[in-house]
């Protein structure tokens, strides 16, 4: 069947900020699924509040709304623009939930939109559990011992029937959250409490528990005819009680029979049609019991998801491109396979390598939360690898991780050995350590199995505690062994062994730890006998050879025929920035993809490496080749040798190719833009110290400690408060301010343990400074300040961590005038070609230089947004050696509007402590209000980071002494807005005393029903909370953490309260509006749409 | 050390690796499959005779061998290729490891070897004959051997896989049931009346007679040699042409006996079944460059533009002989003596002739194959297809 002709303009709905559980694969499924619809003509309509994005660029949709995805947003435009269908399976359970709302509420109807890819009713068969349970057993096939209870009454009622393990799970949340298991009465109804109080609908689902069964995933694609095809089966290297998002997956599924997996597609296949997914990609889940086969499924998504993602670049297959065609009328014959060019989209992939997916996670920033591996997603991010093998493609995955381990490397120092039983040799004591660890899993298990089989546990041993399928277990052992075997041969290492070695995926770094002499001269070895080190890069092509792929989609194996056919064309590699991770996300793929764009705009051909199958840098549309690549010196390495690049850009992807581009300049690889000797000059403290003072710029006084004596002398010198980090971290990670000597003895004590090889940092810490970003951009003469965005949040919270606002809401011209003046003077010190990013504190009208990073930074997406200018694409052609002036940008535009951005936080996913914001960062993603004014951009960042303000109801206040005075001014703006106030006994006092109308609330300490009771109980519709000593936090930790968990609007800083009373302000005066980004950009331009 | 094994092709290609199964050297067409799973009804094909198999997935025999997943009680490929064998076997219902049922049943493998590349190489240069040995690693001594190594095109290797007597079959499919259709579920009645089907044994497939007893078949298996005459003798209500290994014109006396059992009683042709029925009516045969091998291969029904994934595994292909119009547009219609004839099916990769019916007589048949085993079950519901003719049959 034909396009359809009746459909004029989509509605294409987001998945908003990234969060654990919905992560950038939904930028990619956007990205394809806009690109897709565009190319058949259509008009798209896009809502996502995620400025990071690229399917946010302007150029991609027609109307691009970044705006809060809530059903009143959607309605309005709806209004506006009238589309003629929605297509909600492309954003997640986010775009899934809303669509279900807008149903609910009658908007869809009342504006004649009609859902297209999946109906109201399919998505209600497969997101509701009972009426899920009911299809799927109505088809013979067998579901989890199930039921939904609304009571606690119910709920003990349902375990009878069921039987512990049991899962408990709150019903229609993201990411499998909340999904706990019980095993005893105490912890079951423990866990329903809360999955009821979790769950938007107050329902939970309790589940049997299938821990320790195999766990598989198929990708299944159908279209309008009713043809279906399977994409890819995925098998979970963990067995069933991790979540898949959590586990290390593996395609394809690699220990099912013909006829086990046969069995498990029929049941796809008869799934997804009862479902009635008219078209497009779904993901269903099966689990597999190891010892009878019976297989059970698991739950279904009617949408494309994370696995699609990873489904699409596993084989090649694009599955999200696919299905919005198929949304629109086509069927899987009528569209082409875009790598064969010859054969059609309705076949099944077969690949002929392995790929091996591992999940990254964030821990260490989160004191308090547990690292154990459960049916609630807790990773951020993941890396893939494709070998020829899974020995190949898991240690090329665990390079890729960058987690500082190179191979199956030892956590208990046992690297080299091997034992194929217990011996006298055996360490009993760390035996009884591995087994005890490998009872909970966690990230570490892979690597704890090593050491299982490194201690002589035998795999039976293994697969009795971990139920990871034996055959997994065995290619493991056979890492082991054969690292046992190269240590042993350590000083006669032949090349057959060696070529063995790179063959089983060993990378370079690990050899030298196993054998501890540099694998230089095994190079040398190699050379010596006449061979080149023989690594070849080989072809995704969805058809494992049968028909010749025309997309350079390629992996790395060694020691086979290469395939890369490097042309001789001009070209530019892009190093990516890897998996996601606090720190570093989606904000540097879009620059890596912008940088791409720009290349090919100047005929330039595009080379991109890049290991995060999540990402839209890494769909080989993007670029011209596409090397899906673990990031370290060896693999880059490789890649330059075969491609002879003309220039390397290391600039968009974050710290991961930055980190590399010292050694890379060594080997004479040609870096574009800003040198790394600038980068150096940044980054290193000392010649960046005298940076600042050669141009007569202001810092705050630091110094740097090698004992705890020179550290407290150190802060006495400098005065409290003072910021504290160790040397060589990322993204703040241990970084605290210490208000005292007491709490710089606390945190010597638990973060400084070798201070003498690595120091400890220390700055005056300038409370209550306002913190501001600079994104600049410099062709190396001329210098264009792009975007100038002040904190919401004060100096030292996090940059990544705090709303800010562009342009400034508070500055005044003349600090605005000064701060331009010490950018342009910084970029042209340093010869920044390309972007930079300045942080700057201001305090008492006084301008400190923070920190000069000489590369794109996280906030380039939300400036390019707001200026209407592409900063990325401008400083890839910059790089490539045009003048600013040549390309037409000797200015950023005077802007007529106002946008906030505001973090999101992942704190209910990992279970944190506190809730307080530092300056170490922790939010996993990001939202951009956009508005005529700072009060509803800030507004409407907040509704679309999830904390939509309140239009009244009751303000909990509770302030520190230093900011009573300032909480003066929100009360009575509160006040007049109509509040109640309810404060803690302090500040209440305080209030009083300038008139101000308050009811006390006690502390938690003072006795109840305390101020914890009052949230609970649902009295409170925001909450202000400031504190000041650590004893103070300690004390109030619950406050936030209540506030957190009921969904309640919270703010930990005056600014930002009262940020927040200028959002409900604006909210009281006028009506929401909405306009798409293409409309603020024209207005920019002068231009009328 | 592992021991050394080495792959020739006859075009001088050679492929350095490590012994698999039987130390030995074996010869044959070396052909590439695609299939993710099952190995073990690969090698277990009787279709596979005269061949060495690559297979392209990366790992092979993970899941070990079962008794109950043979198509056929022994192996027939000569020779198996995989870039990684599994030694161990991890599966429930696992009986024996991959590499000692391949020592085991004497079958000589190579692993270790760049498949990829191999795969490539055939598929640009055609499949040709090769050799692998665990014996010699001297090129030019196996270049030549398989150089020497007869084509498969012209030989009659169904005489060699065929049964010597007739047998009869009467096991189901059981536990492994095919259907994927929510609106055709398992549970449909099996018809009152069982329908005695003789099937012409080219190589059979034991999931093809599982299927027919599925469908409430009484499944009688003949030599492929057995005569039209002792056919009728046993007042069959069907006539089952199984798939084969090889060349179609190489089995004169099947396409002889088929043509006067055309329009005799209802007829279903498989693979060389269907080949055999083709060239009965008429059609011409032509060897493919590299052949069809693997389980994802799309069919289109030229009736009702519906695909299937299929199984399939052949060489060589029928169709019309002169310049003809692709029937992407509906199916195409050819005369034969006994009446018109539709080509229902073709390849979506390469517009290859899949599937005929019979419009003037009762003969339906398909290149590739509805038992699966390996590979998907899409096309389960011809075996019901053709128990309705069976019906309509008795019938009229």
């Amino acid at each position: 069947m034909p396009r359809r002709t009746d459909l004029h303009r989509i509605l294409l709905i987001g998945s908003g900020p990234i969060v654990i559980g919905q992560g950038c694969e939904f930028d990619y499924s956007g990205t394809q699924a806009c690109k897709a619809l565009k190319e058949e003509g259509f008009e798209v309509i896009l809502i996502n509040s995620n400025p990071a994005t690229i399917m946010t660029d302007p150029d991609l949709a027609d109307r691009t709304y970044v705006e809060p995805i809530t059903c009143e947003v959607v309605e309005r435009i709806l209004e506006r623009d009238r589309p003629d269908a929605l297509l909600p399976t492309m954003g997640g359970q986010t775009a899934l939930n809303l669509t279900v709302e807008l149903y609910q509420r009658g908007v869809l109807e009342k504006y004649g939109v009609h859902t297209i890819g999946a109906s109201y009713a399919a998505i209600q068969k497969a997101e509701d559990r009972e009426q899920f349970k009911d299809i799927i057993q109505g088809l013979g096939l067998h579901v989890p011992l199930s039921g939904s209870i609304h009571s606690r009454q119910e709920a003990i009622q349902l375990i009878e029937t069921i039987g512990f393990p049991a899962i408990v799970r709150p019903s229609f949340t993201l990411g499998g959250a909340g999904g706990n298991i019980a095993y005893n009465r105490e912890e079951y109804e423990q866990f329903v409490e809360w999955a009821l109080v979790t769950s938007p609908v107050k329902q939970a689902l309790i589940e049997q528990s299938l821990i320790g069964w195999k766990e598989y995933e198929l990708e299944v694609m159908r279209d309008l005819n009713d043809n279906v095809v399977i994409v890819c089966p995925i098998e979970n290297f963990d067995a069933m009680g991790v979540h898949t998002g959590d586990s290390i997956t593996v395609a394809p599924a690699l220990t099912l029979t013909d006829k086990e997996y046969q069995r498990m597609r029929n049941a796809a296949i008869r799934i997804i049609r009862a479902i009635g997914v008219d078209t497009g990609g779904s993901n269903i889940q099966f689990a597999v019991n190891p010892k009878t086969g019976d297989q059970i499924v698991i739950e279904m998504n009617p949408r494309v998801s994370r696995s699609s993602a990873l489904a699409s670049k596993a084989t090649g297959f694009p599955i999200a491109k696919i299905a919005a065609k198929l949304a629109v009328g086509y069927t899987l014959d009528e569209i082409t396979n875009d790598i064969t060019k010859v054969t059609k989209a309705s076949f099944e992939p077969t690949i002929d390598y392995v790929v091996v997916k591992i999940p990254r996670f964030t821990f260490e920033k989160f004191e308090g939360s547990d690292p154990t591996l459960t049916t609630h997603m807790k990773s951020v991010g993941e890396a893939m690898a494709l070998g020829a093998t899974f020995k190949e493609a898991l240690q090329k995955a665990i390079r890729s991780l960058e987690i500082d381990r190179f191979g199956l490397c030892s956590m208990y120092g046992l690297d080299g050995l091997y034992q194929t039983n217990q011996s006298a040799q055996t360490d009993q004591e760390v035996m009884a350590e591995i087994r005890t660890a490998l009872q909970t899993p966690t990230a570490n298990r892979m690597w704890q199995v090593a050491d299982g089989f490194r201690v002589g546990l035998t795999r039976d041993e293994l697969y009795a505690i971990t139920h990871i399928d034996p055959w997994f277990l065995e290619e493991i052992r056979q890492l082991v062994e054969f690292e046992s075997v190269l240590v042993h041969a350590r000083d006669a290492i032949t090349v057959e062994r060696y070529t063995r070695a790179k063959q089983l995926g060993f990378s370079d770094e690990r050899l030298t730890q196993l054998l501890k002499h540099p694998v230089d001269t095994m190079h040398a070895l190699l050379s010596s006998s006449g061979l080149s080190l023989p690594v070849a890069y080989k072809r995704v092509d969805t058809c494992a050879a049968e028909f010749e792929a025309h997309t350079p989609y390629l992996y790395s194996s060694y020691g086979t025929a290469c395939e890369a056919r490097v042309t001789d064309r001009k070209k530019v590699i892009i190093l990516g920035g890897g998996p996601n991770r606090i720190g570093q996300g989606i904000e540097f793929d879009y620059c890596c993809v912008h940088s791409a764009m720009a290349l090919q705009e100047e005929g330039i051909e595009t080379i991109m490496v890049n290991c995060n199958p999540e990402t839209v840098s890494t769909d080989y549309d993007i670029s011209d080749r596409l090397y899906f690549e673990p990031l370290t010196m060896e693999d880059v390495t490789h890649i330059l040798d075969v491609e002879q690049p003309f220039g390397l850009i290391v600039q968009f992807g974050g710290q991961t190719p930055l980190k590399l581009s010292w050694g890379l300049a060594n080997i004479g690889a040609p870096i574009l833009g800003t040198s790394p000797d600038a980068i150096d000059r940044a980054e290193d403290r000392k010649r960046f110290g005298a940076l600042i003072d050669e141009l007569q710029l202001r810092q705050p006084r630091s110094g740097m400690a090698q004992s705890h004596d020179e550290a407290h002398h150190i802060a006495e010198t400098i005065q409290y408060p003072v910021m504290a980090r160790p040397s060589y971290v990322l993204g703040g990670r241990a970084m605290q301010i210490l208000y005292d000597a007491d709490a710089l003895a606390r945190y010597l004590h638990t973060h400084a343990h070798n201070l003498a090889t690595h120091p400890l940092l220390i700055d005056h810490y300038l409370d209550g400074a306002i913190e501001v970003d600079v994104d600049a951009i410099s062709d190396g003469q001329q210098v264009v300040v792009a975007g100038i965005m002040e904190h919401v949040e004060m100096a030292g919270i996090h940059s990544g961590d705090s709303a800010c606002s562009l342009p400034p809401y508070s500055l005044n011209p003349t600090i605005i005038e000064e701060i331009t003046k010490q950018t342009i003077a910084l970029a042209k010190s340093l010869h920044v070609v390309g972007l930079m990013n300045i942080q700057f504190a201001v305090q008492e009208g006084q301008v400190f230089v923070l920190e000069v990073n000489p590369r794109a930074s996280r906030t380039v997406p939300f400036v390019s947004k707001t200026i209407g200018i592409p900063l990325a694409k401008f400083a890839t052609k910059v790089m490539l050696g045009k003048t600013l002036a040549e390309l037409g940008l000797t200015e950023a535009p005077t802007l007529t509007h106002m946008s906030v951005k505001e973090a999101v936080f992942p704190f209910t996913k990992l279970g944190a402590l506190d809730v307080l914001l530092g300056p170490e960062m922790r939010s996993t993603g990001e939202v951009m209000g956009i508005d005529g004014d700072f009060g509803w951009a800030f507004a409407k960042s907040q509704a679309a980071a999830g904390n939509a303000l309140p239009k009244s109801g009751v303000v909990l206040l509770s302030v520190k002494d230093a900011d009573k005075v300032r909480t003066v001014d929100i009360a009575q703006r509160l006040c007049r807005l109509g509040f109640t106030l309810q404060a803690t006994k302090g500040t209440a006092a305080y209030l009083r005393e300038h008139d101000i109308a308050v009811e006390s609330v006690n502390k938690i300490k003072e006795g109840r029903p305390h101020i914890v009771d009052v949230i609970k109980n649902g009295q409170i519709c925001v909450v202000v909370n400031t504190v000041g000593s650590a004893a103070s936090q300690d004390d109030s930790a619950p406050i936030r953490k209540e506030a957190l968990y009921q969904g309640i609007p919270y703010f930990t800083t005056i600014p930002a309260a009262k940020a927040a009373v200028l959002g409900m302000e604006a909210m009281r005066k006028g009506k929401l509006r909405v306009r798409p980004l293409q409309e603020y950009q024209a207005a920019l331009k002068g231009m009328q749409l | 050390m592992m021991k050394k094994a080495l792959l020739a092709l006859a075009d001088g290609t050679t492929f350095e690796g490590t012994a698999l199964g039987y130390a030995g050297e074996t010869s044959g067409e070396v052909v590439f499959n695609t299939a993710m799973t099952g190995y073990q009804e690969v090698l277990t094909d009787p279709s596979y005779t005269g061949q060495i198999v690559v297979m392209t997935c990366s790992h092979i025999g993970n899941y070990g061998i079962t008794d109950e997943d043979g198509e056929s009680i022994r192996p027939w490929a000569e020779g198996f290729i995989v870039r990684e064998a599994s030694h161990t076997a991890s599966n429930w219902r696992s009986q024996e490891s991959f590499s000692d049922y391949l020592v085991r049943q004497k079958i000589v493998g190579i692993e270790g070897i760049d498949t990829r590349a191999l795969t490539r190489h055939l598929r640009d240069q055609g499949s040709q004959p090769g050799v692998i040995s665990h014996i010699t690693m001297n090129p030019k001594t196996l270049i030549e051997k398989a150089r020497h190594t007869p084509s498969i095109v012209g030989q009659d290797l169904v005489s060699r896989v065929t049964c010597t007597e007739p047998y009869s079959w009467n096991e189901g499919t059981g536990l492994w049931p095919t259907e994927i259709s929510s609106g055709h579920p398992d549970s449909t009645p099996k018809p009152s009346t069982s329908y005695k089907v003789v099937v012409f044994d080219f190589g059979v497939k034991l999931n093809i007679l599982r299927r027919l007893v599925d469908v409430g078949c009484e499944v009688h298996v003949v030599p492929a040699s057995t005569s039209a005459e002792a056919v009728k003798a046993m007042t069959p209500d069907g006539i089952l042409l199984s798939n084969g290994p090889g060349d179609p014109d190489a089995v004169p006396y099947a396409v002889e006996t088929i043509r006067t059992l055309i329009g005799w009683r209802p007829i279903f042709g498989i693979c060389l079944g269907h080949q055999i029925l083709g060239l009965a009516l008429g059609l011409e045969s032509h060897k493919l460059k590299f052949g069809h091998h693997g389980a994802n291969h799309p069919v289109l029904d030229l009736r009702t533009r519906k695909v299937e994934i299929t199984s399939q595994n052949h060489n060589f292909a029928v169709g019309l002989s002169g310049p003809h119009e692709s029937g992407s547009q509906g199916p195409e219609m050819f005369q034969s003596p006994w009446g018109q004839v539709l080509i229902t099916h073709r390849s979506l990769n390469d517009e290859c002739c899949e599937g005929l019916l019979g419009v003037d007589m009762p003969i339906m048949s398909t290149q590739y194959h509805p038992e699966a085993s390996p590979g998907p079950h899409d096309s389960a519901y011809l075996f019901r297809q053709f128990v309705e003719k069976l019906m309509q049959q008795q019938t009229t």
